[in-house]
């Protein structure tokens, strides 16, 4: 490099912005009501409705918050950060970004801090609802913990891709509650939240299991199972967690090329 | 070297030509003003500039540096003012302010700055409680925190009332002051005639005229109307000497509502862009 840039102070590093965007996407997050009314209570709500009519059993109460939990994240994750991109784009925060030393890179970085702080604290406050109204049981070991982490942090990942990639196609944040609402309610009948999906017909399973939500509730339900007997309640009768990586592994990279090909900075670019 | 130079710029959308061919040459220091009507180019022209859209043909250099390639480095030394953005509503003005000043490597201090714009008041505040001007008074305080050397302000005053625009106004004769290169775009011509050291009018695409607020379109050398109260009527005189003019008028008397005038800006602008 040549001696004039060398006197310049150097830009802050793209993670230490993207720490700093992290800090601020969640200040914004969790001050905008109908982000904690939408994306971070309507799964709690909906646990506490459905699970009155569901659970009847301590059996019942675990595998129904394991889905719930599951339900939840891919409401921070999948719809909170596709709806946040979107905002983003209409209210001119892409636009200023792009007008700054600020990379890319940070941008993103930001956004998953603001997904996986969020969807964590989604799902402790379902855990919490479990614990209080249907005496739910956290799994007490390591190996059970490791397999929340793994499954928790690929399903995150892999469905705030698709949200982002899914951003492109909503022009404004009123298209884009249709967007992701339609999808997320829909994948949550084929992906055993609302009804266990041996109760469902084969197609609508087949369905489901192409897409994320069912192997990360699937993951959680044999986190959350007492004993690993309840797999037989699965479509396929085991805990298919080689194959829930696989899948969500394969959503993390169609995600990513999505991601590549399709982000615009607005909506007029180009 | 200059702050701006471009060169045969053109962009076409859908067979459109939004920009026909356009030359521009700012120098570093200076106050440029684009004027032109709705759908003149102006914003696409400048968004070019700003690296936010690609162009058609053309040679452009901002700052030295061609905006398609744009890196960091040349993005800290820019400031772009947006005229709609609506973010960040939930952060209070100091963190909004703060949080930008993050990205540079030699920011202003966020304070000073929100003192600049005339926001101490309100620092407080939530960004989505602020009024319309004092919300484009933040777009000016988030543009110009990282220092920089050229700063473009896109019809920054549109829907001012007009005691926040004489107040904008003075935040810009501050900056300029300062050496900053600025690079404004209106419609309103006594706020190009107020800031600007030189000015171009765009019309369909094209530059159709530059030069001073005082020289444009010929507007100095233009002939002046002689106008006075005589016999009921008012007369009218077109002339290239209103002085002599006068002088014989006064032979016969004092004329009465004696006024001389020669074409305003906007006279010469509404010509320019028929």
């Amino acid at each position: 490099m040549t001696t004039a840039t060398t006197t310049r102070p150097a830009l802050p590093s793209p993670l230490r912005l993207g720490l700093a965007r992290g800090g601020s996407e969640l200040r914004e997050f969790f001050r905008q009501k109908e982000n904690l009314i939408f994306t971070v209570s309507l799964p709690a709500v909906l646990m506490l409705l459905l699970g009155t009519v569901y659970v009847k059993e301590a059996a019942a109460a675990q595998m129904f918050a394991a889905s719930m939990i599951g339900a939840g994240i891919i409401s921070t994750s999948f719809v909170g950060l596709g709806m946040s991109v979107v905002g983003d784009r209409e209210d001119g925060t892409l636009k200023r970004l792009r007008g700054t030393p600020m990379p890319f890179t940070s941008y993103f970085i930001g956004k998953i801090v603001l997904v996986f702080v969020s969807s964590l604290v989604e799902a402790a406050l379902l855990a919490v609802v479990g614990i209080v109204r249907f005496d739910l049981q956290l799994p007490t070991s390591l190996d059970k913990w490791l397999t929340f982490a793994w499954v928790f942090s690929l399903g995150v990942i892999a469905c705030s891709l698709i949200g982002v990639a899914l951003s492109a196609l909503a022009k404004s944040t009123k298209t884009a509650a249709g967007v992701f609402n339609l999808p997320y309610v829909v994948l949550q009948f084929l992906s055993g939240v609302f009804i266990m999906q041996s109760a469902l017909p084969e197609s609508l399973r087949t369905v489901g299991s192409f897409f994320p939500l069912k192997w990360v509730c699937q993951g959680f339900r044999s986190v959350f199972a007492l004993d690993d007997g309840y797999a037989v309640m699965e479509a396929a009768g085991s805990w298919e967690l080689g194959r829930t990586a696989l899948v969500l592994g394969a959503w993390t990279v169609i995600g990513l090329v999505l991601v590549a090909r399709t982000f615009r900075w607005s909506n007029t670019s180009r | 070297m200059n702050a701006i130079r471009v060169r045969g710029l053109t962009k076409a959308y859908k067979g459109h030509r939004a920009v026909a061919g356009v030359d521009l040459d700012v120098a570093r220091g200076e106050v440029f003003a684009v004027l032109g009507p709705n759908g003149a180019g102006k914003t696409t022209s400048v968004e070019i500039l700003e690296g936010h859209r690609d162009r058609d043909g053309g040679e452009v250099s901002v700052l030295g540096v061609d905006p398609a390639e744009g890196g960091r480095e040349w993005r800290s030394k820019l400031g772009i003012v947006l005229q709609s953005a609506t973010d960040a509503a939930t952060l209070t003005v100091r963190e909004a302010v703060r949080h930008y000043a993050g990205y540079y490597a030699d920011p202003r201090d966020p304070e000073e700055v929100i003192d600049l714009v005339g926001l101490t008041e309100k620092a407080k505040a939530r960004v989505g409680t602020l009024s319309g001007g004092q919300r484009r008074r933040l777009d000016v305080a988030l543009g110009i925190i990282g220092r920089p050397e050229l700063v473009f302000l896109d019809e920054p005053t549109t829907g001012f009332d007009p005691e926040a625009r004489r107040q904008f106004w003075g935040l810009v004769k501050r900056l300029a002051a300062e050496g900053t290169t600025i690079l404004l775009t209106t419609h309103y011509l006594d706020e190009a005639e107020a800031l600007a050291d030189r000015v171009a009018v765009l019309a369909g695409g094209r530059i159709v005229a530059e030069g001073t607020p005082r020289t444009l379109g010929g507007r100095a050398n233009a002939d002046a109307t002689v106008r006075y109260l005589a016999a009921g009527g008012y007369t009218e005189i077109r002339t290239s000497e209103p002085a002599k003019t006068i002088a014989e008028l006064a032979r016969h008397g004092e004329p009465a509502e004696l006024t001389v005038t020669r074409p305003s800006l906007e006279d010469v602008y509404l010509e320019l862009i028929k």
